[in-house]
């Protein structure tokens, strides 16, 4: 916290000193969000025919990454799960789903959308729980974007016609999501597949997997038809058997470059269609013109929202050397006001990383930046004893050659480096084998243009960074992945393109 | 300055959940920050004086209640506050310098800040020419400030942009560095008679400067949002603003101040509530 200083205002007081009399800090008391509204079932079983059936698998346990606390027992699918679940997909797909006319199928999904609505409080508290995110996150942005990409892809079901990639879906849809947004990439999946008349088996992450078997019910409420809509739970054997199985047409990924590698190899020389989205090292870039509060902020919401857990994240700060020193003090003040801790506190601003896994990692990567060279900084912050905790981070003095600036950390970690002219902050923000995203910060339009034009990144925010909104693409280049999802581009993943009959 | 995305930030910054004993500690603090404003053609001596009483002792009921900052009057009633208030600790301020519109000769705003002064004010809240600031004349804004506070003595001086006027975020950054570098004491959002008066964005616009100039000089200037604020939670907005903006040394009414009327009796009634549990109508709170 900065100190008092020399003043020139300020009453005097008896000796005729000029003063600044020190407060007590202004402390925020805690201001949790009430668990009471959300129910969790001691067990779940898996999602398959439009009923909860027990797995034949084994079962595992999902917790509450800010507290360790088991939430619930989860069943494991195993390959004669997932295969019944293709099974009852398949059965949906011919019988029912695949027959409805488009706008037949758009009632289903704005009823789903309303639903999600009116359970938006209950949502946001679940995914908090599970995943660790901030209740004001989860509750402000994660769960308006899930009600939002249900009713933008209802209203493309009854107008496909009018999209310009045919009206023929695709058949069963086997979808594997992560963890970081539970319920926004289901929302991204199920979405525009059943808009274009697919069903889907669906896998959420191992440590998020409850949103997902609430929205299941969400589906049971809905009367959405048995089998459009599967959920398996499970972790990567889970994955690979829905993946791999021989009647799924469509495989759509997001996650880690390792294992959509595994997926683009798994399903090459078969039939089926396949979309990946995958890691990305974004580069954040602010010129010396630019709102330098505004980019401070952009900075801050491109890192350190959802603790870094976003495949689009910032993770790269590029700025101009002539006001490097002058962001990175604006930069540390800001992060010393950030609060971490938890996740249901509506004042909270970073919760809990993930799992302990993810911990590992970060942690892992973040003493290779120390052991490369770069300067590491924190804001003083008390972390919860239990739980998995990770400070707001940055490093400085970093350049190309370190595996900070290349490797995706998927955390709280930023790597700064500077540039000297725009040429070399493009050439530096293409330089990595990802492309999913970019920030620029200028007031000069015509750079914004084309920067845009230069970078290869499949989405380009300029003056503002992690926005999304279900009308807009979003995709890699490179290691990033193939296809895109969002917008009338996201049709096409689940139709059969003219070329293709 | 990127309008849209000052905007979400200050939004954002609007979402903090304040509660139990953050929230008394708030509505306590925003107390001591009111300068309870009377600036109507109708003031008259018993309206001043039945003020300056509420100022000092806003809730009869609650010894324990703060007394406010100031109150602002216009200059003819400088002398009649200044009578009521004596040595209460309550300051007199006065707005000056042509208020609200700013449009008379260099001499005459001068000679309405002497006048304010030899009456007891405390402080004066001038307002700049926002027609020379408009018109690019910002020498002209700057040298008139420095007249003005030169007559202030040992007044503190307030200066007021009119950001309502000025409309651009830019402006509103541009007058906070020449109103400081001139010498004001406080930089002011608003006379109260423009609308928008103060918003959630240009104080934190401003707050924002007074952290750089602090930053680059040593100095630290005051902030004070006037019109328009008038319930305790959008007072405790700005309070949080302060905090996370500024930082905590401006938490103090030596450092922040709220231009308002109304705001007063909803902060008595959310303090009455905070203390008691509930609280009866408007009619419990005293009306000056």
């Amino acid at each position: 916290m900065m100190v008092s200083t020399s003043s020139t205002s300020g009453r005097t007081n008896s000796t005729g000193e000029r003063t600044s009399s020190t407060n007590r800090a202004f402390e925020y008391a805690p201001a949790p969000e009430s668990r009471s509204i959300v129910d969790i079932k001691p067990s779940y079983g898996l999602f398959i025919n439009g009923e909860f059936v027990d797995g034949t698998g084994t079962s595992f346990k999902t917790i509450n990454p800010a507290s360790e606390e088991v939430l619930a027992e989860i069943s494991e699918a195993s390959e004669a799960d997932v295969d019944l679940a293709v099974k009852a997909a398949r059965r949906a797909y011919t019988r029912v789903w695949s027959k409805l006319s488009g706008a037949e199928r758009a009632k289903y999904l704005y009823r789903i959308a309303r639903i999600i609505q009116e359970r938006g409080r209950e949502l946001a508290v679940l995914e908090s729980i599970d995943n660790g995110k901030p209740i004001k996150e989860s509750r402000d942005v994660d769960i308006p974007i899930v009600a939002a990409h249900f009713f933008y892809y209802a209203g493309w079901a009854d107008k496909l016609s009018h999209a310009g990639y045919g009206t023929t879906p695709l058949g069963v849809a086997g979808q594997v999501i992560p963890w970081n947004f539970p319920l926004l990439m289901l929302a991204w999946k199920i979405a525009p597949a059943l808009a274009c008349g697919n069903t889907v088996v669906l896998k959420p992450a191992e440590t998020t997997p409850l949103t997902a078997l609430l929205f299941a019910e969400i589906c049971q409420q809905a009367d959405l038809p048995p089998g459009v809509v599967n959920i398996v739970t499970g972790a990567g054997d889970t994955g690979r058997a829905l993946v791999s199985h021989p009647d799924v047409d469509k495989v759509a990924f997001t996650g880690s470059t390792d294992v959509g590698r595994h997926i683009a190899k798994a399903v090459a020389g078969s039939r089926k269609k396949v979309t990946l989205e995958l890691g990305g090292k974004a580069a954040n870039i602010v010129f010396d013109d630019a709102a330098l509060d505004q980019a401070v902020e952009g900075i801050v919401n491109g890192i350190f929202f959802n603790q870094g857990h976003v495949c689009c994240a910032g993770s790269r700060l590029l700025v101009q050397e002539s006001v490097a020193d002058e962001v990175m003090e604006k930069l540390k003040r800001r992060m010393s006001t950030l609060r971490v801790g938890d996740p249901l506190d509506k004042n909270t601003d970073i919760g809990a990383i993930n799992s302990a896994e993810q911990l590992a990692k970060i942690r892992e990567l973040s003493d290779i930046g120390e052991a490369e060279g770069s300067e590491r900084w924190s804001p003083a912050c008390e972390l919860p004893t239990t739980g998995f905790w990770f400070p707001p981070t940055v490093f400085t003095g970093v350049s190309q050659a370190h595996r900070i600036a290349r490797e995706e950390i998927f955390g709280p970690v930023l790597s700064v480096l500077t540039f000297r002219t725009p040429a070399e902050a493009v050439e530096k923000a293409n330089n990595t084998p990802f492309g999913l995203s970019a920030g620029v910060w200028t007031e000069k339009g015509s750079r914004i243009l084309w920067m845009a034009n230069q970078l290869r990144a499949g989405v380009v925010w300029a003056n503002t960074f992690n926005k999304f909104d279900p009308t807009s693409p979003f995709g890699g280049y490179k290691e990033s992945g193939y296809g895109r999802e969002g917008g009338r581009h996201g049709l096409e993943a689940y139709l059969k393109v003219e070329s293709q009959r | 300055m990127d309008q849209v995305g000052a905007e979400a930030r200050a939004a954002s910054l609007g979402t903090r959940s304040i509660k139990t004993t953050a929230k008394a500690y708030a509505i306590d603090l925003a107390i001591r920050m009111v300068d309870l404003t009377t600036l109507e053609g109708m003031d008259t001596a018993g309206k001043v004086r039945a003020l300056a009483a509420k100022a000092m002792r806003p809730d009869p009921a609650d010894p324990t209640c703060p007394a406010t900052a100031a109150v602002c009057v216009y200059p003819d009633m400088v002398a009649t506050a200044k009578q009521v208030l004596g040595s209460s600790g309550v300051n007199v301020a006065a707005v000056a310098t042509a208020f609200p519109s700013g449009r008379a000769a260099l001499d005459i705003k001068l000679a309405d800040t002497r006048d304010a002064v030899e009456a007891g004010a405390d402080e004066i809240d001038m307002v700049i020419d926002r027609g020379a600031f408009l018109s690019g004349h910002y020498l002209r804004v700057f040298e008139e400030i420095v007249a003005v506070r030169e007559a202030c003595g040992p007044a503190h001086l307030k200066v007021i942009f009119e950001t309502g006027e000025l409309q651009t975020y830019d402006n509103v950054r541009r007058a906070s560095w020449l109103a400081m570098m001139a010498g004001g004491h406080f930089i002011k959002t608003s006379t109260g008679k423009v609308q928008p008066a103060a918003t959630l964005p240009v104080t934190m616009i401003m707050l924002e400067a007074v952290r750089d100039f602090r930053e680059a000089t040593g100095q630290m200037i005051g902030v004070k949002p006037a019109g328009g604020i008038r319930t305790s939670k959008d007072a405790i907005k700005y309070l949080v603003m302060v905090n996370e903006v500024a930082g905590p040394d401006w938490l103090d009414p030596d450092w922040f101040r709220f231009g308002a009327s109304t705001l007063l009796n909803d902060l008595l009634m959310q303090r009455t509530k905070m203390t008691t549990g509930r609280y009866s109508g408007p009619d419990y709170f005293t009306l000056d």
